[in-house]
Formats: structure tokens, C-alpha cells, sequence
């Protein structure tokens, strides 16, 4: 097992690696345009130091010094042009808060939701409760995020005028992500990121409760004389839990990526928006970050899934042929 | 054994031979073998909700298909400034009350006085002025204001300020305009009015201090054809010839009175020069009805936009059309072109196996481990100079989007590689090739086609975010997405909702069909689900 999870992790090293490398050299292929809005000292300033810093060296050598900075200072390189001159760092992280605050929410939110909907289609299987989840599930996971978006900012805020149209800055909450007004202003994006999710987990618990439900060992739990919501509750669902927990950890991993449109949407100070920003404004090593980031999510989540079915199955042995 | 029997019993006779002359063959089959292209046609066509899918898929080809060619010639090609952002209009569908271009809102006295006016002065008998009261009862196709619902007046300061809440048509409210023709262009208009009886051109208007915008501003606007005062009121003038405001409780006991522009005897003047030439080569200056300027234009057809007009002015039928043809068009070239990199590599990979298949699946997790958005930023960056943003996009679509595919034809080949007909045809002498086309690929088949069509959807949602976020700049004259319309929408959609309703409605309507038609394929091409009927 143990050996397993070293040969992921090498590998995913790996990959993390060459993709890096690749982004690196795409984008330093790129011409580097001084910020706009400076007089000519300022941009001349701005040169001295890309020529200080080696962006003028061949790419192989800034490569170097790239990853030499990186493994001895954590530094990720300079911010030009969004928040000029500062280190990307703190440039990014801080936007990590409410992009994983606000995918957080509304997995909590569509976590429960996603499952009761799903066992209940599948108990009630081929009636009409089950009929209409299938097809508001069917219509629901195949309409956009965004349309919902739009749908709730304009019901929600534009009718109603219950909730803002886009997220409290900062300053209007309280100077914490955490505070109560917050929370009120994010419910929008939340909403509409929880109605993909729900409806994706709904005919996911759905499929697999049906084919547990119909197994043997639930006719003998039946015989043996369990009621049906206890075989149903002991027996089928913690077997049908097997190929869905490992879904629901991933989207928890997924939640540090976000989702960029609904960030766009909502103006959310997130690393989706920056993305955006970084690369309507050529703020290249800011890009570098996000895209790496971006990539290391998404292996990380392929590992973790493949890792936790051995944890949660007992039956699965990893790495075995 | 009650009774045994006794063949020595059976008399002589009776032991003949069932058939003695003729020869016996297998009897023909009466019904046609199914086989398992013919087997899945069947079973799709039990599945009623993706025949539904499929035949909206095909409406909606259709629509991105026809609607370009009727616009060819027409309004949708270029964009008339003057009627943007206009809600749908169709003169057929208005009479049931949906799509009339009308908008309900709350106007202060002297923007719907003016409103009225457009209609007033667009009438036959320019001269005889009514009130404005009477002109609304006259129920004229021209008149803009269609319907006062309500009025109440509103304390400010010491002023009374009256709204009114009316129904208003949008597409008539752009009244006049002034446009500068060529003589014989003015000639034109002439004998087209002469011979269709619509009125185009309307007096010019005296520009004097009674002209509420020139007399402010120093240019005259074509709506303000009644005299007004410097605030925009409407005035008489009384027998010394001075101007007095008229009050009113109400506006429709309002009686203009006109201000145009007139020669030193007293006739109405319809142009004036605009500079240039001499007095036969000088362009004119006139003023028309827009409305009946467009019919002018436009072969005598009015103004009508199903969907309405986008933020500059196109019909927004027509770039949802091109919209769908691009987004189509993308998709059935990645479909192709993922299905054919797909299968080769993962024939390679899944039939040589072993080293090959080692080096080539870490490939393919590399590739697949770039994030698709950061795929197609550095597309764009590189290469959208070069060769255009649409195949720089249909790259970044390539490079990644196979790796499903191949993993699935990989799977497949492992399946059915060790079967005992493949051993046997290698054992006959087939080569690789040979086994590998014919022997296992068909097998994988049903299973690409499946993941194939459901990759469209994620297609079309890609290329909707990717130019909603402004990564992707498909936008132009002739060419646009349907993730364009919404980022151009995204701005002002709250004041104009159908800007954003129409282009959403239709990603969605094409995602969920191609969902519900890629499930109906993935059942159709599962032998295991034949004869199971839920």
C-alpha cells in the first residue's frame, strides 16, 4: 500500500514537472510587456530588474534560476502588472480564502442534498418520484453553472432584491471572510454552484443504490429478518458509499480550484478571477502560479481517489495485478 | 416401461423412408438477421427521450442552417445602430400578445408627450394637429404610445412632476431620424412613396428658439418637431406672438403646435443642403420616419426580430445562428478528430501492450494533467495571431480531448485481445493489422461513438466559458459564439434580460440534448441491456 502510494506520488511529481516545464518555456516565449500607465523611468526601472532577475538569459538558465527560487525561497516570482512589483505569493494566496470558502459552503450545502435526493429515487425506483428526480437531475446536471448564475442574480437580485448582486468587498464585511454579512452576500454564488453538484451526486447515489439494492446479500439480510429500512441502511448504503465517498473527497480537493465563471460572475476576489485578470493583463508569473496550481489540484485528486477506494474498500488491494 | 416397444410388431409397410426424392436444405431465414448496428438502432428507437433530443438537435441545425440565408440579403449582416438592444417583434406573434416589441415602464410627462409626438407628427395630415388625447384614440399603427395604464403625480419641492405608465413600442419610439442622401437617392424615396403610399419623408424643422435642443445645444434633434421652451415644455404662442407654456392636468389635453421649417411662401421644406457641390450635386439633408425608412431599405419588409437586437444593433436570430454554427462546426471536427487520434493510440497501446503501452500511458497522463483552460490560454497566446482564435482553439480542444477516447479503446482492445477467435484468426496467419481493424475494433465501436457524443456537450460548454471569460475572442462582423452573446450581454442584461435569455436558453437546450442523446446511444450500443425492458 504504503509502496503504492510513493509510486503515485513520484509519478505525479513527475508529471507536475514536465507540465511545469512546458508552461514555463510556452510562456517565456512570449514577449514581456512593460505595465501600462508608467512613465519611461519607471519602465526603465522595471527593465534593469527583469535584466537583474536573468529574464533576458536563455530559457533553460531562467528555468534555473526559476525553480532555484522556488525550492530556497518559496519565491514564484514578481507580480507586474495586477499588483506590480509585488512577490506572486502574496498576490495569490490570499485569494485562495474565498474560493475555497464559497465551494466549501456549497458542498456542504449539496453534499446532504445530493444523497437524500439519491436514496430516495432509488427506494422509490421506476415510481413517479423516482421519474421526476431522474429528469429534473437529467435537466439540471446538463444546463451550465453559469445559466443558473444568471437565473439566481437575476430572481434573487434584479426581482426580489433579497441578496446583493455580487459579493461585499472586504472592507463592507467586517475585514474578515468570515463574518456573518459575508456569508450572506456569498449565498448566491452558492446556490448557484450547489445545483450542478446536487444533481450529479443525486444520479450517482441513485445508480449505485439501485445496483446494491438488488444484490443477494440484501435478500438474505431481508430473510434474516431486517427490516427494510435497516437492510436498506446497515447493508445497502454503506456498500453503495464505496465508489461515492471517494467522489465526494475529490470534489473537497476540487474545491481549491473553483470554479472561474461563477467567480467572474460574482466578483469573487478568487485565484479563478485572478486567473482571468493574469491573463488579460500578460501578468505572466502570476499565471505561471495559477496554472501550476491548477495542474497540481487536479493530479492531487486523481491520486487521492484512487488511494482512498483502497481505504474505504477493504477488498481493493492497491497496486496488486 | 409399461410397455415395451416391439419393433418386430411394425408391419413391413409402414417402415418407408421419410424422403426419398428430394434433398433437404436449411430453410431460409423469413425474418432479417439483426446485427449490432441494426440490434442498437432498434433499441434507440424504444428510447423516446432520446428521439425527442435528437429530433430538437436537428431543429436546431436547421435554424443555425436557414436562418443565415434569409438574412443574407437582409437586416441581420450588418448593424443598424438605431434599433439595438430591441425586445423580440413579430407582427404575427404580437397579435396573441408575445413578441410586440412593447415595454411597460414609468415616463415623466414631457418623455411621453414626446413619444406621443412621434406619433402625432408622423401622421397623414401633418397640419391639423389633435390633441393628444384624440391622437391616442385614433389607435394608429405609427403611434408609439400604445396604452396609458396609469398616472399619478409626484411632490418635488414645490413642483408637481406627473408619471405616467405606459406601454410603449420600442421600435417606433426611434421616431425620426436625419439622414443625408444623394439627389438622386432623394429622387428615389420620392417615387417609392409615390408608388407604396408610405410616408418616408417628413418636413425639416425650423431650427429657432423654440427648438428645445438646438436652442440648448446648438443641434437640432428630428423628435422635437413642436415648439418647446428651453426646458423642453411645450409651448403656443398667442395671438402677440409670444410663447406661453401650456399647463396641463393631463397630457392628452395637450395640443401641439408644430414648428417646421418652412420656405418664404409658406410651404413645408423636406431638405435642406448639406454642404458640398453646388445647388445639383449637393447632398441633402432630410428627415424621415426611421420606420418607414426601414421599409424603404429593407424592400418595403418592417422591422421584426424574433429574438430582437443585440447590443449593437444585429439581429440576434442571426448571430445565434452563426453562434450554433460555430459552436457545431467546432464540435463535429473535435468529435472527428478525437475519435480517429483516440483509436489509433489506444489500438496501439491496448494491442501491443507492454513497453509501448507504458511509455504511451504516461503520455497521455501527462497531457491529460494540464488543465484545459491553461491548454487554451497558451493556445491563444501563441498561436491565435497566426492562425485565427477558432483553430488555435479546435488545438486546444485536440491536444487533451482524445486521451478519453484512447483510454477506452485501450480497455477494450485488453478485453477482447485474448479471446479465443482472436488466437484463431492469428493461428489462420491474419496480421496484426488485419486483427486489429477487423477482428477487435468493431467491438470497441459503440463504446467511442457513445463517449464521443457525450464529449460534445463539454464542447460546446468549454467554448461558451472560454469566450463568456474574454480568454477567447471568437467575436466579429461575420463570426460569433454563442459564449460571445453572453459576454456581451453580461454588462447590460439586467435592463435587457432577453440579451442573456435567448443565447442561455440555447446552450442549455443543446446540452441537455446531446446528454439525452449521448445516454440513448450508450444504452443502444449495450448488447447487455437487449430484450431488458424497464
Amino acid at each position: 500500500m504504503i509502496k503504492y502510494v510513493i509510486k503515485r506520488l513520484i509519478l505525479m511529481l513527475i508529471a507536475l514537472f514536465c507540465i511545469s516545464t512546458i508552461c514555463f518555456v510556452m510562456i517565456r516565449l512570449l514577449p514581456m510587456v512593460p505595465p501600462e500607465g508608467v512613465n519611461a523611468a519607471q519602465t526603465k526601472v522595471i527593465e534593469d530588474i527583469w535584466e537583474a532577475r536573468g529574464y533576458n538569459k536563455p530559457i533553460l538558465v531562467q528555468y534555473g534560476i526559476y525553480l532555484k527560487d522556488i525550492f530556497t525561497e518559496f519565491d514564484f516570482g514578481t507580480s507586474w502588472k495586477i499588483k506590480s512589483t509585488y512577490p506572486v505569493t502574496e498576490v495569490f494566496f490570499p485569494r485562495l480564502i474565498p474560493t475555497i470558502l464559497v465551494n466549501l459552503y456549497s458542498l456542504l450545502l449539496a453534499i446532504p442534498l445530493g444523497i437524500a435526493f439519491g436514496i430516495y429515487a432509488a427506494i422509490k425506483k421506476n415510481k413517479w418520484q423516482d421519474h421526476l428526480i431522474s429528469t429534473m437531475v437529467m435537466l439540471f446536471v446538463s444546463v451550465p453553472s453559469y445559466v443558473y448564475a444568471f437565473l439566481v442574480q437575476y430572481f434573487l437580485y434584479f426581482k426580489l432584491r433579497w441578496f446583493p448582486d455580487t459579493i461585499y468587498s472586504l472592507a463592507d464585511a467586517g475585514g474578515s471572510y468570515l463574518t456573518w454579512k459575508m456569508f450572506y452576500s456569498m449565498i448566491p454564488p452558492i446556490l448557484a454552484l450547489s445545483f450542478g453538484t446536487v444533481a450529479g451526486l443525486t444520479r450517482f447515489t441513485r445508480a449505485e443504490l439501485t445496483e446494491t439494492l438488488t444484490q443477494d446479500y440484501m435478500l438474505l439480510a431481508r430473510t434474516k429478518g431486517l427490516t427494510r429500512s435497516q437492510a436498506t441502511t446497515r447493508h445497502a448504503l454503506k456498500n453503495a458509499m464505496v465508489p461515492i465517498l471517494p467522489m465526494i473527497i475529490s470534489s473537497f480537493i476540487g474545491i481549491l480550484s473553483g470554479s472561474m465563471i461563477i467567480e467572474q460572475i460574482f466578483a469573487i476576489p478568487g485565484i479563478g478571477q485572478l486567473y482571468v485578470r493574469a491573463v488579460q493583463q500578460l501578468d505572466y508569473d502570476v499565471f505561471m502560479l495559477d496554472s501550476i496550481f491548477y495542474t497540481f489540484v487536479g493530479l492531487l485528486a486523481g491520486i487521492v481517489v484512487d488511494i482512498s477506494y483502497g481505504f474505504i474498500d477493504p477488498r481493493i488491494r492497491m497496486g496488486e495485478r | 416401461m409399461a410397455k415395451e416397444l416391439n419393433i418386430n410388431l411394425i408391419p413391413k409397410e409402414k417402415l418407408v423412408f421419410a424422403n426419398t426424392g428430394e434433398k433437404i436444405r436449411d430453410q431460409k431465414f423469413e425474418d432479417k438477421p439483426i446485427g449490432y448496428f441494426h440490434d442498437a438502432w432498434n433499441r434507440f428507437c424504444k428510447n423516446k427521450a432520446s428521439i425527442v433530443a435528437a429530433l430538437i438537435i436537428i431543429c436546431i441545425i436547421l435554424f443555425a442552417i436557414i436562418v443565415p440565408f434569409f438574412n443574407a440579403s437582409g437586416s441581420g449582416t450588418s448593424a443598424d445602430t438605431r434599433y439595438m438592444k430591441k425586445t423580440p417583434r413579430n407582427l404575427l406573434l404580437s397579435k396573441i400578445g408575445i413578441a410586440t416589441g412593447y415595454e411597460t415602464s414609468e415616463y415623466r410627462d414631457t418623455a411621453l408627450i414626446q413619444f406621443a409626438a412621434i406619433g402625432i407628427g408622423s401622421r397623414e395630415d401633418l397640419l391639423n394637429i389633435p390633441t393628444i388625447g384624440d391622437a391616442l384614440a385614433e389607435d394608429d399603427f405609427l403611434q408609439p404610445v400604445k396604452k396609458i395604464n396609469d398616472s399619478y403625480s409626484v411632490q418635488q419641492g414645490k413642483n408637481k412632476t406627473l408619471f405616467y405608465d405606459a406601454t410603449v413600442d420600442t421600435y417606433l419610439q426611434v421616431g425620426f431620424t436625419y439622414e443625408y442622401v444623394e439627389q438622386s437617392e432623394y429622387a428615389k424615396i420620392l417615387a417609392w412613396q409615390e408608388e407604396t403610399g408610405i410616408q418616408v419623408l417628413y418636413p425639416m424643422i425650423a431650427e429657432n428658439e423654440y427648438n428645445f435642443y438646438y436652442s440648448t445645444s446648438g443641434v437640432s434633434d428630428p423628435n422635437w418637431w413642436y415648439k418647446t421652451n428651453n426646458k423642453g415644455q411645450p409651448v403656443r404662442i398667442n395671438q402677440s406672438g409670444n410663447a406661453t407654456t401650456i399647463k396641463y392636468n393631463d397630457i392628452s389635453e395637450v395640443k401641439l403646435v408644430d414648428n417646421y421649417m418652412r420656405d418664404s411662401e409658406g410651404n413645408l421644406k423636406y431638405w435642406t443642403y448639406s454642404g458640398g457641390g453646388d445647388d445639383t450635386t449637393a447632398m441633402y439633408k432630410v428627415r424621415v420616419l426611421y420606420y418607414n425608412y426601414y421599409r424603404y431599405n429593407h424592400d418595403g419588409r418592417e422591422p421584426q426580430f424574433i429574438f430582437g437586437t443585440d447590443s449593437v444593433g444585429y439581429d440576434l436570430a442571426y448571430r445565434m445562428a452563426i453562434g450554433i454554427r460555430l459552436s457545431l462546426i467546432l464540435s463535429v471536427c473535435i468529435f472527428a478528430i478525437n475519435f480517429i487520434l483516440g483509436a489509433i493510440y489506444g489500438s496501439i497501446e491496448g494491442y501491443y501492450g507492454g513497453a509501448a503501452d507504458l511509455t504511451m500511458e504516461f503520455i497521455s497522463y501527462i497531457l491529460s494533467g494540464i488543465p484545459f483552460i491553461v491548454v487554451s490560454t497558451l493556445f491563444q497566446m501563441h498561436l491565435a495571431a497566426k492562425v485565427g482564435p477558432i483553430p488555435s482553439l479546435l488545438f486546444a480542444f485536440v491536444l487533451t480531448g482524445w486521451i478519453g477516447t484512447a483510454s477506452l479503446v485501450r480497455t477494450q482492445f485488453y478485453r477482447f485481445k485474448n479471446q479465443e477467435y482472436v488466437m484463431a484468426a492469428r493461428t489462420l496467419g491474419a496480421r496484426d493489422r488485419r486483427i486489429i481493424l477487423k477482428h477487435i475494433f468493431p467491438n470497441t465501436l459503440g463504446t467511442i461513438i457513445t463517449s464521443s457524443v457525450l464529449a460534445i456537450p463539454g464542447v460546446i460548454f468549454s467554448e461558451s466559458m472560454l469566450s463568456y471569460l474574454g480568454i477567447v475572442n471568437l467575436g466579429g462582423t461575420k463570426t460569433t459564439s454563442l459564449g460571445t452573446l453572453l459576454s456581451d450581454a453580461s454588462t447590460i442584461w439586467k435592463s435587457v434580460p432577453h440579451l442573456m435569455l435567448f443565447p442561455a436558453a440555447v446552450i442549455s437546450l443543446l446540452m441537455i440534448c446531446f446528454n439525452l442523446f449521448g445516454n440513448g446511444l450508450r444504452d443502444a450500443f449495450n448488447p447487455s441491456l437487449r430484450g431488458v425492458e424497464e
